[in-house]
């Protein structure tokens, strides 16, 4: 019992870390093609996206509409670092994660100075700080002088090889899912559900709110740095633009589809999103690019009734990925993954008609007693 | 003679022109089982609310153990030693029950375990998960709720949440544990049971409680003094017995 609950924790790991040596792998030799390379960067930087902003949305339970912004910190300010060390390391490992760690510690900072006014405000009101924030800093670099940041004409980053920077990615993605998840499952972990559950029975039982808040912000903003990084290594320029409050949302749509509270949710539909939104941009060229947006929307719309439409739930009871995992490490001798008084009103019919109750005729058993009994005699 | 745990001084809140408390005097000692009664709206859980830092009292103060705590926060107020209940359950409904006390022994200082600890999973971290759940597994068995550890507590029925939150506030170690009507929703069974949780854990870690409640003979088997409030002021204060039966108190209750 134990082995599995383990192994259910080191599921994501696994898989994730085995894909990453199977793509490797497939790149050394040739095989994979230019756009999967482009999809592979895409989808790394997606989850590390939506990972750290389910933190805060799914587990703290505030609204952040400002991920974008820190994630145009990472992006300009790793870029700028990057293109500073040129001379020194080249365009080598080094130089990237140099880079990446400074672009994630600005971002970090960032995210502590807005959050420790922020932060005493909550829902409604967080969101709209968080949303200028992303927009303020995305117009500070739009208005930048050119040889600071390029301003208008965005920031020119040095041309990394790109066949291992999906590699690159994916590490990244290790690292922070290892840390996400390893503060998720501690005592800190804990304090910041329980902020979410109920904020005043959290500070009654003298969880240092404004801390943890704190922490979680610092964390996520960290990430999104980092993510800005890696993105500004896949562009060889970095236009501001991207960074609206558009994208900050569409990283909200990630973890809102991937259900709140979720990590493997998030990864998941992060990794689906930008599948679909790549083959979109692929497939749809030309005349047809404007229909990208409406097939993308449509797709979210079929999903989102999908996973709330009240007629499909049966349907979704039974084959979740959860139920799926529990088939893969239950032990084969207890078929039935249900308790016993779970499976007692399982077996409870749920619709019985009641003409057949009305009309069944009691039926003597004729063994029982052979002789009808003679009253009184 | 023993000494004196809380000490309220001239406590009183005013919300605009509202004087929701006023003129409170208290004095609880050691070890004591003190309750809070009064009509509906007579502001004893504002008086709660104050003793927790959720209101700032607009004046007097108020000591435990001779420490001023008046207006500090939440957080510290709790490390102090004051945990409470609330009257209307706020448990942390997605999680466990033992978990909901875990949360509870986070501020612990046997269980400090620093942020890059759990983070890096160092030693230490797993050796006090694993303290904190043998502490958490005893005080739900105290309250009687061991065997429910792995459910969901918002699954819970009314009264073993009840309980559960009275195994939280128990788990932050408290020197004074307030109790906002911990009888309320329970059948007279379920109540005998917890007048018995609330002296065992009286006797057990030497707490000193205060109690809200309405329910009479739950005042009267427990508490040896209590405060009658009406209107944000003291009615009658003393002996249990004397004061529940003061012509004043009757009034206020019936109305006659």
């Amino acid at each position: 019992m134990k082995k599995n609950i383990k192994w259910n924790h080191y599921l994501n790991y696994i898989i994730i870390g085995a894909l990453t040596v199977v793509f490797s792998a497939m790149s050394l030799t040739g095989t994979l093609s230019r756009l999967s390379y482009v999809l592979l960067q895409n989808i790394s930087i997606a989850i590390i996206l939506s990972v750290s902003l389910s933190v805060v949305v799914g587990f703290l339970g505030e609204l952040s509409l400002g991920h974008a912004g820190f994630m145009c910190i990472g992006a300009y300010l790793g870029g700028k670092v990057s293109s500073l060390l040129l001379p020194a390391f080249g365009e080598s490992l080094i130089n990237v994660i140099i880079s990446m760690a400074v672009g994630g510690i600005l971002a970090a900072i960032c995210g502590v100075i807005i959050g420790l006014p922020a932060l005493r405000l909550r829902g409604d009101y967080l969101a709209i700080v968080t949303l200028a924030f992303g927009e303020i800093v995305r117009s500070i670099f739009m208005n930048s002088s050119p040889e600071s940041f390029g301003g208008s004409f965005g920031l020119q980053t040095p041309r990394y090889d790109r066949t291992y920077l999906f590699i690159v990615g994916f590490v990244v993605v290790l690292i922070c899912l290892a840390v996400i998840q390893n503060m998720m499952r501690s005592k800190h972990g804990r304090a910041i559900t329980a902020i979410r559950d109920s904020e005043i029975a959290a500070r009654a039982t003298g969880i240092n709110v404004t801390k943890y808040k704190l922490i979680v912000f610092t964390v996520s903003s960290f990430f999104a740095g980092v993510a800005g990084v890696l993105y500004s290594f896949t562009q060889s320029n970095v236009q501001s633009v991207n960074f609206s409050y558009n994208y900050s949302i569409e990283i909200l749509v990630m973890v809102v589809l991937g259900g709140m509270g979720s990590i493997n949710g998030a990864i998941i539909s992060a990794t689906l999103i930008t599948f679909l939104d790549v083959q979109l941009q692929t497939i749809l060229t030309g005349d047809l690019a404007v229909l990208q947006d409406f097939f993308y929307a449509i797709i979210l719309i079929v999903i989102v009734i999908y996973n709330n439409a009240p007629g499909l739930k049966n349907f979704r009871d039974k084959y979740n990925f959860k139920n799926f995992t529990e088939k893969l490490f239950k032990k084969k001798n207890n078929p039935a993954h249900m308790t016993d008084d779970e499976a007692k009103w399982n077996r409870v019919p749920s619709k019985i008609l009641v003409d057949e109750v009305l009309s069944t005729k009691i039926q003597r058993d004729p063994t029982a007693s052979v002789k009808p009994d003679k009253e009184g005699k | 003679m023993s000494n004196t745990v809380l000490k309220i001084e001239n406590l009183g809140i005013t919300f605009g022109g509202l004087k929701a408390v006023q003129h409170l005097n208290l004095e609880i000692k050691e070890k004591q089982l003190y309750g809070l009664v009064g009509p509906n709206g007579a502001g004893k859980t504002t008086v709660f609310n104050m003793l927790t830092g959720v209101y700032k009292p607009t004046e007097g103060e108020f000591f435990l153990n001779g420490e001023n705590l008046t207006g500090k926060s939440q957080e510290l107020i709790n490390h102090k030693g004051i945990a409470r209940t609330f009257q209307n359950i706020r448990l942390f409904n997605n999680m466990t029950v033992i978990r909901n006390v875990l949360v509870g022994l986070h501020y612990q200082p046997e269980f400090k375990c620093g942020f890059f600890t759990s983070v890096f999973r160092l030693p230490r971290h797993f050796k006090i998960e694993k303290a904190m759940r043998e502490r958490a597994k005893e005080i739900l068995r105290i309250v009687g709720l061991e065997e429910e550890r792995n459910n969901l507590s918002c699954n819970l029925p009314y009264g073993k949440q009840r309980k559960l939150e009275i195994a939280r506030a128990l788990a932050t170690n408290p020197k004074l544990l307030l109790l906002d009507e911990p009888a309320a929703g329970m059948n007279p069974q379920e109540t005998a049971e917890l007048m018995d949780i609330v002296r065992h854990i009286r006797d057990k870690y030497n707490i000193t409680i205060l109690l809200i409640e309405h329910d009479m003979k739950f005042v009267s088997g427990l508490c040896d003094e209590v405060t009658v409030l009406n209107f944000g002021t003291v009615l009658a204060q003393g002996n249990t017995k004397e004061a529940l039966n003061d012509p004043e108190v009757i009034k206020a209750y019936i109305g006659g």
